[in-house]
């Protein structure tokens, strides 16, 4: 029989996977958003992202329901845990939400929702890097629910990988715009670039090397044998793709430092997961322990196999009929 | 009263205050996307340019109705997780996968065909640009279905067993899709949808043709919202009335609370008003229509009705509040349906256009729709009451394990972030409707620059809203 919760934790992982790389780069657009020079550059970077922030945004959607569906228990477990962190960043998505279509309709406050952008996509990326946090350091649990205090998520340790995530979505930002922009924006976001790309590699040194001494189970997966063997390749591969980012940085290779940086989150995302198996709340209920009967995870996979394919697919077009440059005054329907 | 105030009624206020500020955008968007896909056709099929500039005023507004209903509804999807978590944990085996199913069919849907309906008129050919609409549209529908879905099987729960962990588990996956409240509850809503965009259409259009009567555009819509008004609203009665009839057969004590009947009775009256006291178990102040309740539940006017007293008080839900709102349903449902009424004879008349009134009767009709489907699902919701899975499990049983002062401060946060945001969201898209339907698109007739801009100036500023 097929292991239907080791399937859905995989497709879940992917699914937040997917998220990140994708709203990473919306979210990290607004992160750069008070640096950008003028107005019109502004427009510009804000067309980049309009026509697929939201289906970017619709993953969180998958995350959040899929859990739900998938791992009832973790889902209730998780969300009391994180319940300030929760708030803020769906308060904060909303934030910057309303501004895409806000700040065209209503020029003589245009700076207003700016800001409001710039707050809610910083709020969002710091509390997501929270989360991420809260859920490596391990979460109190007791029967069937949450046992641990309010502030618990609130940590030196999950403020550094608050600071990782915005640092690396600032990255995943800084690729995008060169990727999709020309001339001293282009210029730009090069230098952003190179900024963002100094903050994510310290950030996720410090957090790398944190990691194993958060609990002795994590550093057994990390520096005993065999363990070591095969968890190895991962940093190794991860200061690779971080030389492959500096490198297309400073050649200014379109086309380069937007995937590199999902690779790269990617092999944290692995890293950070070394830790965790086979639990889904940390050293706390397994990812076996909160499943779903078979019966709701067989009818969700059938739905899923059919879908997904179907959603990259229309997702991909959607990308495609917006590919190329965007320039100043085009790209809005505004 | 500060104990009223504990963590499980701020718990519940909360859910209330987001789902309602919710379901404000997405009824609205289910209509609109369907009222965009027929103009769309219709243009496509007529060239009639009228059509094309009714579609990209709608767009617009489209946008910005949508753009708040997937903020908005983000939070749905985490909201039963942060405060609801017992719940979450024994019903999410059977709910879960009917939202992924809402994520995986609709939601994806909507948002991928969203940016190409929105931005890629000049980048795609006419015919692909209509089949994103036709996406868009669908996408919203399915949606509906998916989540309607959800909410019946929590208002009339089947094709579950129970495990040992005390979480419902699926058993029939068919049954509990189309659990017998589905089918009333999905067609009821989708018609309140059609019949609120509808009236938002009509007062849109009686609007601009309070100032302008021949504004091609303003009488196009004006017509079509009409010709919904005249057959959807009576149609729509009829739908309510075998949503009734099934509540009745499912949940005869939330019917009891919505007419108000403390005793079970035979040839019970229609109460027009009533101030039910739930202290003594009686109503103060009533007036009603003899034997109508008997009529119109059993069509018998000797026909037996239950009461609240059937059981106890604690398995009651509260009745002033879902007795009045159904009463505010009940009287636009049937406003709707004599504007429908009255604006076919005008029609046959050949004087729709004229009459100034019946434009400012349209125009004050035009949130109508919003305080219905507001005040119906008051009704559904609070009628389902005390239980989160009718008769299985009590909403005391199904609360976080939250302290009273978290949920109390998230809640402010909410009230006040929701007003604020969404507050200056309403007020564009009033801002959007404001602007006269002729292809000129929404800047004219609102400046958008305070005066002394030069011409220059608002060129620069055109130039940087780009396409379209």
């Amino acid at each position: 029989m097929l292991d239907l919760p080791l399937i859905w934790a995989g497709l879940l992982s992917l699914g937040v996977f997917i998220y990140v790389a994708l709203d990473g780069f919306d979210l990290g657009i607004g992160l750069l958003f008070p640096f950008l020079a003028c107005d019109e550059d502004r427009d510009v970077a804000m067309n980049t992202v309009a026509p697929v922030w939201d289906g970017n945004e619709t993953w969180l959607i998958l995350g959040g329901g899929g859990l739900f569906a998938a791992f009832p228990l973790a889902y209730a477990i998780v969300m009391p845990a994180l319940y300030a962190p929760f708030i803020i960043m769906l308060l904060a998505l909303v934030f910057r939400g309303v501004a895409f279509e806000y700040r065209w309709r209503d020029k003589a406050h245009e700076r207003l929702w700016d800001a409001s952008f710039v707050f809610g996509s910083f709020m969002a990326t710091f509390m997501q890097g929270i989360v991420l946090g809260t859920f490596v350091q391990g979460i109190e649990v007791e029967g069937r629910a949450y046992a641990g205090g309010w502030w618990d998520w609130l940590t030196p340790f999950t403020l550094m990988t608050g600071a990782a995530l915005c640092a690396g979505y600032a990255l995943l930002g800084s690729g995008w715009l060169a990727l999709k922009t020309e001339g001293a924006l282009r210029q730009q976001a090069y230098r952003f670039a190179k900024l963002s790309a100094l903050g994510t590699f310290f950030f996720v040194g410090v957090v790398s090397l944190w990691t194993p001494f958060l609990s002795p189970e994590i550093y057994a997966r990390w520096f005993t044998l065999p363990h070591f063997y095969f968890v190895a390749p991962v940093p190794l591969l991860t200061i690779v793709v971080a030389g492959l980012i500096a490198w297309g940085i400073r050649k200014q290779v379109d086309g380069i430092i937007y995937p590199a940086t999902i690779v790269l989150l990617g092999l944290c995302f692995i890293g950070l997961g070394v830790g965790l198996t086979p639990y889904i709340v940390p050293r706390a209920i397994t990812i076996q322990q909160a499943a779903a009967p078979d019966s709701s995870l067989l009818f969700m996979l059938v739905g899923a196999l059919v879908m997904l394919p179907l959603i990259l697919a229309y997702t991909g077009y959607s990308y495609w009929i917006f590919r190329g440059k965007v320039r100043h005054g085009q790209g809005g329907y505004h | 009263m500060l104990e009223f105030f504990d963590a499980a009624m701020l718990a519940r206020i909360q859910f209330a205050f987001t789902v309602s500020f919710h379901i404000i955008f997405p009824a609205f968007s289910i209509g609109l996307a369907s009222y965009l896909f027929v103009l769309e056709g219709l243009w496509l099929k007529t060239n009639n340019p009228v059509y094309l500039n009714l579609y990209k005023y709608w767009l617009k507004i489209f946008a910005m109705a949508f753009g708040m209903g997937v903020v908005s509804g983000l939070v749905m999807s985490y909201q039963f997780g942060t405060n609801w978590s017992v719940f979450s944990d024994k019903a999410g085996p059977v709910i879960g996968p009917l939202l992924a199913y809402e994520v995986l069919t609709a939601f994806f849907l909507e948002a991928g065909f969203l940016g190409i309906m929105l931005f890629g008129m000049e980048r795609v050919g006419k015919r692909l640009h209509f089949f994103a609409t036709a996406m868009v549209a669908v996408g919203t529908l399915l949606s509906a279905t998916w989540i309607l879905s959800v909410n019946s099987w929590m208002q009339t729960p089947v094709g579950h067993a129970m495990n040992e962990q005390g979480q419902f588990v699926p058993a029939d996956w068919l049954a509990i899709i189309f659990n017998p409240s589905f089918p009333y509850r999905l067609l009821h809503m989708t018609l309140a949808s059609y019949l609120t965009v509808s009236f938002v259409v009509g007062a849109v259009g009686a609007w601009h043709l309070l100032h302008d009567k021949f504004n091609a555009e303003a009488r196009k819509m004006f017509s079509m919202a009409m010709w919904m008004a005249t057959f959807v609203a009576p149609l729509q009665i009829f739908a309510g009335d075998l949503h009734g009839l099934n509540t009745l057969e499912h949940q005869p004590i939330k019917v009891a609370a919505m007419e108000g009947h403390w005793h079970r009775q035979t040839g019970a009256p229609f109460l027009l008003f009533a101030w039910p006291d739930e202290a003594a178990e009686e109503n103060r102040f009533e007036i009603g229509i003899p034997y109508a309740s008997a009529l119109v539940l059993t069509h018998d006017i000797k026909g037996e009705t239950p009461g609240l007293t059937d059981v106890s008080a604690a398995d009651r839900p509260p009745v002033g509040m879902v007795f009045w709102s159904f009463r505010i349903m009940l009287l636009i449902g049937t406003l709707m349906a004599a504007v429908g009424v009255y604006s076919a004879w005008r029609r046959w008349r050949g004087t729709l256009y004229e009459g100034r009134w019946f434009q400012r009767v349209a125009l004050w009709m035009g949130p109508s729709g919003f305080v219905a489907v507001l005040a119906g699902w008051v009704v559904t919701e609070v009628g389902r009451q005390p239980f989160t899975v009718y008769g299985l499990l009590r909403t005391s049983e199904s609360l976080a394990p939250v302290d009273a002062p978290a949920v109390a401060a998230s809640l402010v946060a909410f009230i006040v972030v929701y007003f604020a945001l969404f507050g200056a969201g309403t007020y564009y898209i009033l801002r959007m409707m404001r602007a006269v339907p002729d292809g000129e698109g929404p800047e004219r007739g609102t400046p958008q620059r305070a005066a002394g801009t030069t011409p220059l100036a608002s060129m620069a500023s055109d130039a940087r809203k780009g396409g379209l």
